[in-house]
Formats: C-alpha cells, structure tokens, sequence
C-alpha cells in the first residue's frame, strides 16, 4: 500500500468521503429532508452552513440526502450493467456464431442511438421512478460492457487453459464462471469507475432535466434544478451540488485511473 | 464502377439501413413497452371515456406493425404528425427550431474544432513537458465535470457577475447575425469546453501514432526539413483519424446540446424534446428522436466516408 501516487490517495479519499456520508446520512444531516427552517435563499451561516434552497430548506441537508440518492442509484445502476453486460458478453463470446452475430449487431443498434436521446425517448412512455431509472440507466449503459466484456472474453477464450477445462468435460457456466471470470476482472474492474462517473453524470443530468428523481427527494441534478433561478440574481446555491458532482466524479476517476495503470502494468501491457 | 463508389454505396446504404431499423426501436420504445400511454398522458384521474377517446385518438387500437409503417411514410413524406399536448403541427414547430439548433452547433464546432487542432498539434509538440500535462489534466476534469455545471459556472461568472452577455440566449428571426452570436455566445463557449478537451486528447494520439512510424524517420533521415515532414507525410496520414474525432465530436455536440439549450432557454430542438417528454406527449418524443439518431448517424457516416476517401488502404478490402 506504499506506493499508492497521491492523485490516487486524494481520490480515494474524496470517493470514500462521499460514500461514508451516503450511507451515514440520517446521522449526519442537521435537519429533515424536506423541512423548511428558514428564508429563501439565506446565505451561508452558522446554522446553516451552506444556506438554504428556493424554498428555505437546508441546503446541506439536501447536499447529504441528495448525495444518498445520487449515489444509490448510479451504484444500483452500475452493478446492474456490469452484471448483464459482462454475463452477455462473456456467453456472447463462449456460444459464438449465430447467437454472438445477433446479441452484437443488436448492441450495435442501440449504441447508434446517442444514450440521452434513447433514455428521454423510453422515459416518455415509462413512470418516472427510481427502480425504472434503474433499469433504464443499467440496461442502456450495459451495452458499452457487452462491448468491452466480449471483447476481452474472446481473447481469454482461446487459451490453453480454457481448452483444457473444456477436454475435462466442464459445463459452460463453469468455463463462464471459474475460467474467464477471474482472468477478466481486473480491465472490467477499471472500466467499473468510469462506468459509475458516467452514471452519476447521467442520472444528474437527468434529473435537471426534471425527468430523474422527482420532488420532494433530494438528489444532486434536481437541487441543482430547483435553485437554478437563483443564478441570475447572483446567488450561487446551484453551483454547490454541481460542484459536489465534479468532485466526486474527479476522485473517482483518479481512483480509476491509478487501477488501470496498475492492472496494465502488471500484465506489462499497454503502459 | 470503381471500388471506391462500391465502398462509399455500400456505406451509405448501412447507415440507411440502420436508420430504419432505428425508427422501428424508437417507435417500439414508445408503444410496445409496458405502461398505458393513454394513462400516462391523462393521468390516473382520467375517465375511462377520455382513456378511451385518446386511445382511438393515438391509433392505439390498430395493429402496431400497421400503425408504424403509417408513421414511417408519414416521417418520409414529411409530416411527421401532430403534437398531443398543443394540437400543432409537429413538422413545423421543429423546422425553425432544428435550423436554431444547427446553428448553435456551427458556430461551437467553427470556434471548437480549429482550437482543438490547434491545442492538440500543441500538445504533441511539447510532448511530456508542462503544456501536455496541463492538457491531460484539463482532459480528465472535462469529462468529470457535467455540462450544466460548465453552462452555469460561466453564466454566474461572465452573465451575471461580469455582465459581459446575456444570461439568457434568446433570439428570433429579426436579429442581425451579430446580434445573434452575442445571445449565444455563452452557450457556444459552453459546447467548445465540453468537446474541446476530448477532441484535443484524441487528435494528439492521432498525430503522435503517426509521427512514430517508420516512414516518418525515414523522411527526417533522408534529410527533409519539420515542415515537408508534417505536410507531405504525416499530415495525409492524420486527416482520417483527425476526421474521425471531430465529426464523433460533432455527433457529442449533438446531443451535449440538449443540456445546453435547456440550462441558457434557448429555443431549440432539444427543449422541446425535453420539454415534450415531461408532458408525455409521445409523437413529439418519437420525432425529435428520430432527427436526432439520423444527424447522429449522418455524421458518423461522414467520418467513415472521409475515412475512406483519404485512406488508400481502405479502398481495397480485403
């Protein structure tokens, strides 16, 4: 653990900074989530230490809370497309022929569609809940696993421990589970995190959108949406989440980034 | 007739192919998936009178396959039906809205792209040294950081502290063209930053994969000035891929234009799409969507075609 670079030791830092507060959020927010406690827009003070919102909440609550959504959902979004692109990709590339030709050409479909134009149009005709955010987010985003998933799956299927467990009379799911599992995970592991930071930007841009989490729960896009008006009299409450957003995006890439490097040089791969 | 016109035929006829299968997903995600369409644009208080009157309205009772190619031809023809919220004509309400949007992209891809050229030859030229750092740094920041947080950044800096432009980038038809580039002027600053960064990053990979091949030491070996290396060979062999990141540079601006649009009210295709969406009025969605996925596909295309016209070697497949 010595030789973690300090980029990586910042972002590792942050992203456990905002995970801990995540989870711990009840105990840490001074107010409730939808309580009104003061004026409009109340600069930052002692009992406020962030201000408060558009309709006199506090806004560090609403950062704490929101953070929980934001983070629930991009991590529930995340594990979604990792577990159903990486399956597909994996049995994509064990079956071949005809069942890999059309799960591919399929992927290649929808990945023409640019993702928020195809995520807006599915949202026109679907309930807008946290579970269908989900769904849409993970599926949508789990074609870009597919992609690398096989990808990668294609190049360990050929080996010769592969070949042997297949002489030995293994089943699919075996050779699936127990031979390529293992040997993909480490470039699957370091897409995760940007995978995630694209999740998070997703469901906030959503949300500003106003078609993500809706009122009154509190996630990062929506505050950002909610004190949007507030700009152009100068008072900088919707900057706060957006900034939240950068950080934790940033941290998180670092952390990626350092992943990468050291899962690549191990191999002695593309440095 | 030369390969090169089979090639450009063929790729043209994939992306009318891919297109229509498009149309056929788009227009499935909004009918076939589970959820009354009716419900959802009335609400759970409307009477089963009114569902069943909107239903009739919408052709929800036709087969599906009929009622999409009645769309389709409808789409190529033209008339692209009539929006449920407003009772107006979907066609021409999107006309001078998609001319507003493309003219928001122009002028971000006329200010982005030639910078981004510029940055990245810059970047390659100083390679592992300060200026590249900085670059890579910028890079990383730019793809963490989202596009309405960028958006209201400069319009709280430079709109309301500064007061340099407006905050807010109206325009209409009886504004000159300068009048006009000053409403948008934030939100093309906007659009520049978000690609600038990506579109810089990929061009000095393209330049720096071609500075490292072979021929290119045997042009500075048998004594051939910076310049005639650059402009006789490795600048032919960089187009394509140069090519390739703007327009995939484009396409993102395409869509990195919803945000924008919505975050500085201007009034083009990408409000109204969002707009439309949150009122569930669903010919509007599918319309929009579908412009959206052809400008997307059209200018993948192009990159392909210039791909091949500018690279011998894929002129000959194998």
């Amino acid at each position: 653990m010595k030789n973690i670079p300090v980029s990586a030791l910042i972002g590792l830092f942050f992203t456990a900074l905002y995970f801990l507060g995540a989870i711990f959020a009840p105990l840490l927010a001074p107010y409730g989530v939808g309580e009104v406690v003061g004026d409009v827009w109340e600069p930052a003070s002692a009992e406020f230490l962030l201000g408060t919102d558009n309709i006199g909440r506090d806004l560090l609550t609403r950062m704490i809370y929101g953070g929980q959504t934001t983070i629930f959902i991009a991590t529930a979004a995340t594990v979604l497309s990792f577990t159903t692109g990486s399956i597909l990709g994996f049995i994509a590339a064990e079956a071949g022929g005809w069942l890999d030709q059309a799960m591919s050409r399929f992927v290649d479909l929808i990945m023409s569609i640019p993702t928020l134009i195809f995520a807006l149009v599915v949202l026109s005709v679907m309930p807008v809940t946290i579970p269908t955010l989900i769904v849409v987010m993970g599926l949508l985003d789990s074609t870009r696993v597919y992609r690398l998933a096989r990808a990668v799956a294609v190049d360990i299927e050929v080996m010769d421990y592969v070949e042997a467990a297949r002489l030995r009379g293994e089943k699919t799911t075996w050779i699936i589970f127990r031979e390529i599992l293992p040997n993909a995970l480490s470039p699957l592991v370091a897409e995760m995190g940007l995978r995630f930071i694209f999740a998070v930007l997703f469901v906030s841009t959503l949300s500003f959108l106003g078609l993500g989490v809706q009122p009154p729960a509190a996630d990062w896009g929506g505050i950002v949406k909610e004190n949007k008006d507030g700009i152009v009299y100068g008072i900088p409450a919707a900057l706060i989440p957006a900034f939240a957003i950068a950080t934790l995006a940033i941290s998180v890439n670092l952390v990626a980034d350092w992943v990468l490097n050291r899962t690549t040089s191990l191999k002695g791969g593309r440095g | 007739m030369s390969p090169v016109f089979k090639l450009l035929a063929q790729r043209i006829a994939l992306s009318l192919l891919l297109l229509l299968l498009i149309s056929v997903v788009i227009f499935a995600g909004t009918m076939v998936l589970p959820g009354d369409v009716a419900q959802s644009i009335l609400g759970q208080s409307a009477t089963p009178e009114a569902l069943a009157n909107l239903r009739a309205e919408l052709g929800v009772n036709d087969p599906p396959v009929q009622r999409y190619f009645a769309w389709l031809f409808g789409a190529i023809q033209g008339d692209l039906g009539t929006a449920l919220t407003s009772g107006q004509d979907i066609s021409e309400a999107l006309a001078s809205r998609f001319w507003n949007t493309l003219f928001l992209a122009f002028w971000a891809a006329v200010v982005a792209v030639p910078l981004a050229i510029f940055l990245g030859l810059l970047a390659v030229r100083f390679k592992d040294r300060w200026p590249d750092k900085l670059i890579s740094g910028v890079t990383l920041a730019s793809i963490s950081i989202p596009e309405f947080l960028i958006g209201y950044v400069l319009m709280y800096l430079i709109a309301v502290k500064l007061r340099w432009f407006p905050s807010v980038a109206m325009i209409n038809d009886n504004m000159s063209l300068f009048e006009k580039l000053n409403a948008i002027a934030l939100p093309i600053a906007v659009l520049t930053l978000v690609v600038l960064a990506h579109m810089m990053r990929m061009t000095r990979a393209a330049i720096l994969n071609v500075m490292q091949s072979a021929y290119i030491e045997t042009a500075e070996l048998k004594g051939l000035n910076a310049f005639q290396v650059i402009y006789r060979h490795a600048f032919p062999n960089a187009v394509a891929p140069i090519v390739n990141v703007v327009m995939l540079n484009l396409a993102y601006l395409v869509v990195g234009v919803v945000v924008i649009e919505v975050v500085f009210v201007y009034p083009g295709m990408g409000q109204y799409l969002v707009d439309h969406v949150s009122k569930r009025d669903v010919p509007v969605v599918q319309a929009c969507g579908l412009i959206f996925a052809a400008v997307y596909i059209g200018l993948n295309m192009i990159a392909d075609i210039v791909a091949i016209l500018s690279n011998p070697r894929l002129r000959h497949p194998k």
